[in-house]
This record gives structure tokens, sequence and C-alpha cells, in this order.
């Protein structure tokens, strides 16, 4: 067995830190998620509406959202709103806002495009039954959408907790910045140990992205 | 007639995301490179100014202090999640004689500058080092530690100078650091081995590929610290820069108080006992006079 450094681990509270730190980004993502899943939800079915206006505003807010990288956008609520509206945001809260806008945007693409795959005649047949609009999307539309949104939502919550590894680009103390203070703390005595807490990073990264996947198997195969 | 709506929409959107965005491109640059926009900021939000002044400070009881949390031996964070180094060292006790708490900010090379801009945090003590370019958009306190390059090589042939070099040999160097342009610029007869990390040059040097490294002299000083068979047999290379403490542009009552305490830490020799105290495990005693800076005086 290779020298992975793992003892570095044992020293203080280095593990502990590292938990802390995975629970910030934790919390971070997953209130993001919370927000950003239902308002998604709602934008996605407004975007289905044959309103133009409404239509180019989203149109315009999605684009700006997905062209921007995640880390200007970071920077932008961080250090811009402090430079020209003098708000103090801390740097956990910018990136709250950060990863709400971003999920919103995304979830609602996600959100129209199911929508859209869904064939015209179950609208036609639904009307034909005499359901009434709401009807239609509440017992028709809507449940085959959400079978159809599983999979690619999954996919956008674990790219958002993945993408909190950008964070410690404003000053968030999060997984991944104290694996990187560990190894540089230990850089004399153990110059191995960045495979083992990369690993252990990994790891971390795992156990708390599978659960989801499992879920979203779960919900796949029950409503199939 | 639905078409030409469609087409329209897509006309406006794209026009309207390439405004948006070239505004939002603009924003983030000015972030940068403008120092105008911290004034601009600082009419509309109604409070004086972007940074903390002297009695400000004081008043709140805590100084923000952005430091490096994973550059040791410089700043970084023990096992037990506490702020250890040499800039930390000099940090507490800054906080000590002014008087407050020391609230240190996690910071990385690449936002120190928006750090100060923002003021966010009243100072930078993150191995930063004085530059020109730098000096324009924050102030540089006195200096309290120096840095150059350095030439490492092995015992069995330790190359003391530059100048009578043997063309057969290379100089390993890592891309993208001060040392290869330096080379570049001033020994461009010297061949250079060029790689992209510390890990792939310090196997170089090992295998003997090159007869010799150029890197950060505190680089090289460390590894010839840790590895048996090897000198620096050029401590110090090129231009002397040097670290100092920023503050945010014209925060000028907390500059001139950082001056003035560098200059009375100068006489009970501070800066040495922080050296004993941070450094000497990684560089060990021989450099103490070449890398510490005393009371802001350099040669």
């Amino acid at each position: 067995m290779p020298d992975l450094g793992l003892e570095v681990l044992l020293k203080g509270s280095n593990m502990l830190r590292l938990l802390q730190g995975l629970w910030v980004a934790l919390r971070i993502s997953l209130i993001a998620v919370v927000i950003s899943i239902p308002s998604g939800l709602l934008f996605g079915v407004l975007m289905t509406r044959k309103n133009v206006v409404l239509k180019a505003i989203f149109r315009v807010y999605l684009e700006f959202i997905r062209i921007m990288p995640q880390l200007v956008l970071l920077f932008l609520f961080y250090f811009s709103t402090t430079r020209t509206f003098g708000w103090n945001l801390s740097g956990e809260t910018a990136s709250i806002i950060v990863f709400v806008l971003w999920g919103t945007a995304e979830m609602s693409d996600l959100v129209r495009g199911a929508l859209i795959s869904i064939p015209k005649h179950q609208y036609e047949s639904s009307a034909a039954l005499g359901l009434t609009k709401m009807q239609t999307y509440l017992y028709v539309i809507i449940p085959q959408a959400v079978r159809r949104l599983i999979p690619l939502s999954i996919n956008l919550i674990t790219r958002m907790i993945k993408t909190t590894s950008l964070i410690l680009m404003i000053g968030v103390v999060e997984v991944l910045k104290v694996a990187q203070q560990i190894i540089e703390a230990n850089r004399m005595s153990s110059p191995n140990a960045a495979f083992g807490i990369y690993l252990t990073v990994f790891l971390l990264y795992f156990i708390a992205c599978w659960p989801i996947s499992m879920l979203a198997k779960y919900l796949e195969r029950k409503w199939r | 007639m639905k078409k030409w709506n469609r087409i329209l929409a897509a006309v406006l959107t794209l026009s309207l995301t390439a405004g948006l965005t070239a505004c939002g491109g603009s924003t983030s640059d000015a972030t940068a490179n403008n120092a105008s926009a911290a004034d601009e900021g600082t009419v509309s939000n109604g409070s004086s100014e972007v940074y903390r002044t002297l009695d400000e400070i004081k008043e709140s009881g805590t100084i923000n202090i952005g430091v490096f949390s994973d550059k040791n031996p410089f700043g970084y964070v023990d096992e037990n999640g506490e702020y250890q180094g040499y800039d930390i060292y000099f940090a507490n006790r800054l906080g000590e004689d002014l008087g407050v708490d020391v609230n240190f900010v996690s910071t990385e090379a690449a936002n120190r500058i928006e750090y100060l801009q923002t003021g966010k945090v009243d100072i930078i003590l993150a191995n930063f080092t004085v530059t020109d370019e730098r000096a324009e958009e924050v102030d540089f306190a006195l200096p309290y530690m120096n840095v150059a390059l350095g030439v490492v090589s092995p015992d069995s042939k330790v190359i003391e100078n530059l100048d009578d070099w043997d063309s057969n040999d290379q100089m390993i160097v890592i891309s993208g650091t001060t040392a290869e342009t330096y080379m570049i610029d001033n020994y461009p007869d010297i061949p250079l081995q060029k790689y992209d990390s510390y890990a792939t040059a310090k196997n170089a040097l090992e295998n003997g590929s090159g007869a010799a490294w150029v890197n950060d002299n505190t680089e090289v000083i460390a590894y010839a610290l840790q590895n048996t068979g090897y000198t620096v047999g050029i401590p110090s290379l090129g231009s002397n820069d040097t670290i100092a403490p920023a503050v945010s542009k014209g925060n000028t009552t907390l500059l001139d108080w950082i001056n003035d305490e560098i200059k009375t830490l100068g006489e009970e020799q501070f800066f040495h006992a922080d050296y004993e105290a941070t450094l000497v495990d990684t560089y060990g005693s021989d450099y103490e006079e070449s890398l510490v800076v005393e009371g802001g005086v350099t040669e």
C-alpha cells in the first residue's frame, strides 16, 4: 500500500474540520436547491406561455446566468454589490444568492423542456374529456413531465453540490479549502498527504451525492 | 405572423443578452483595474469611504485581516483550526497593540486586491509582494520580508554563479513563475527545462535531468534543507522584491499607524523573533538576515 499520508487526518481535529467543511458546502447547496426547484417549476410553466414579453425577459435572465461562469457571478455578488450598492454580503449569503439564481434559471429551462416534450394530443385528449386547463396540468401533463424531469434535476442538484468548490474564492471555508489547508499545513511532515486527503474529499462528495442518485433511481422505478 | 413574432423575440433576446453580458463584463473588469469605481460606490452608499479608518477599527473592537490559510509557513491553519505562520504572528501583534480582536479572513492570491478595494478586510497580510501594478490599486506599508530567486544544485556539482554556464547543461524551471521570466530576460543563452508543477520539477532535479533548479529562494532553501545532497549555491538572484502589508487605497490613518508600528517593532527586533518562531524550522537560521526586513529598512 503506498503512503497516502492518511495519518494526517487523525491529527488534532482535522477530520472534524473536513466534515464541518462538507457541512458548509451542503448547507449552501441544499438551501439553494430547496429554493430554486419550486421557483424553477413556476418559471418553467410560465415560460411555456405564449406571452412574448414574459418569454423575452426569462430568456435574457436564463442566457445571462448560463453564459456567465459561476465564478464571475460569485465575484459579482460578493465584491461588486459592495462596490456599487454598499451591501456587505457575507460570502455564504452571496453564494446562496448566486446558486439560487443559477438553479432557478437552469431548472426553469429543464421544466420548460419537459413540458413542451409532452405531445400535443395529450392536451387535446384532456380537453376532449372535458378537463379544465388546471385539471389538465394537474392530472395529465405535470405527472408526465415530472418523470422526465427527475434524471435532469438530479444532475443539476449534484452539479450544484460540486460547484460549491468555487466558493472558496470568496472566502468561504468549505471542504476543499479545509483539505488544502490540511495538505499545506503538513507539507513538510507528510508530503504525500495530498493523495490521501483528496481521496477523502472525493469520498465525502460521493457520500453526499450518492443518496440523491439512489433516491432518483427509486422514484424513477416507482413511477414507471 | 407567428413566425415573425418569434424571430423578433429571438433578436430582442440576443441583443439584450449581449448588452447585459457586456455590462456584467465591464463591472467585473472594473473591479480589477479601477480605483474610481470604489469612489463611485462610496457616493451611492452614503457612508464616507469603503475602508474603515483607524478610529473606526478601534471603536468596533475587531480588525479584519486577510491572510492565506494554505501557505505554510507564512499563513496556514494548524490541525486545531488555529491560524499560524509568519504573517499571522505579525497580525496578532498588530491586533494586540491596537487593542482589538483579530478576525482572520481566508484570501486567495487572486482576490487579495478585491478584498481591500471593497473594504471587506482592513489589512492584507498574505505574503503580498510589492509591485508597481499593485501599488496603483492598494497602499503598501513598509516591508517586513525579502524575496528573491535562488538556485539549488546537487552537492556533487554546486552552481554558484550563472556566468560560466556549461551549454550542455540545462536549468530546471517551473513554467509561469517569475523565475522563468527572469531567466529568459537575463540569461537567454542558458537552456531551460520547463515543468508545470513543483512535483515534476523536483523529480527532474532528483533524476539528474537538469544541472540546477531556479525558483523562489524560499522554496529552494526549504528544499535543500529537507533533502540531503543538495545545496543552494545562489541564495539570492535578480532583483530583490519585498513583502509588505497593504491597506485600501487612501486609508492613510491606518497606513501611518502600521508604518510607525513597524518602525517601533524594529527596535525590539520583532521580525527576527517572528522568524525564530515561525520560519526557522523551514529555512534554518542561516537565511534569517537575508529574508527578514527589520523596521522597514531594506539594504
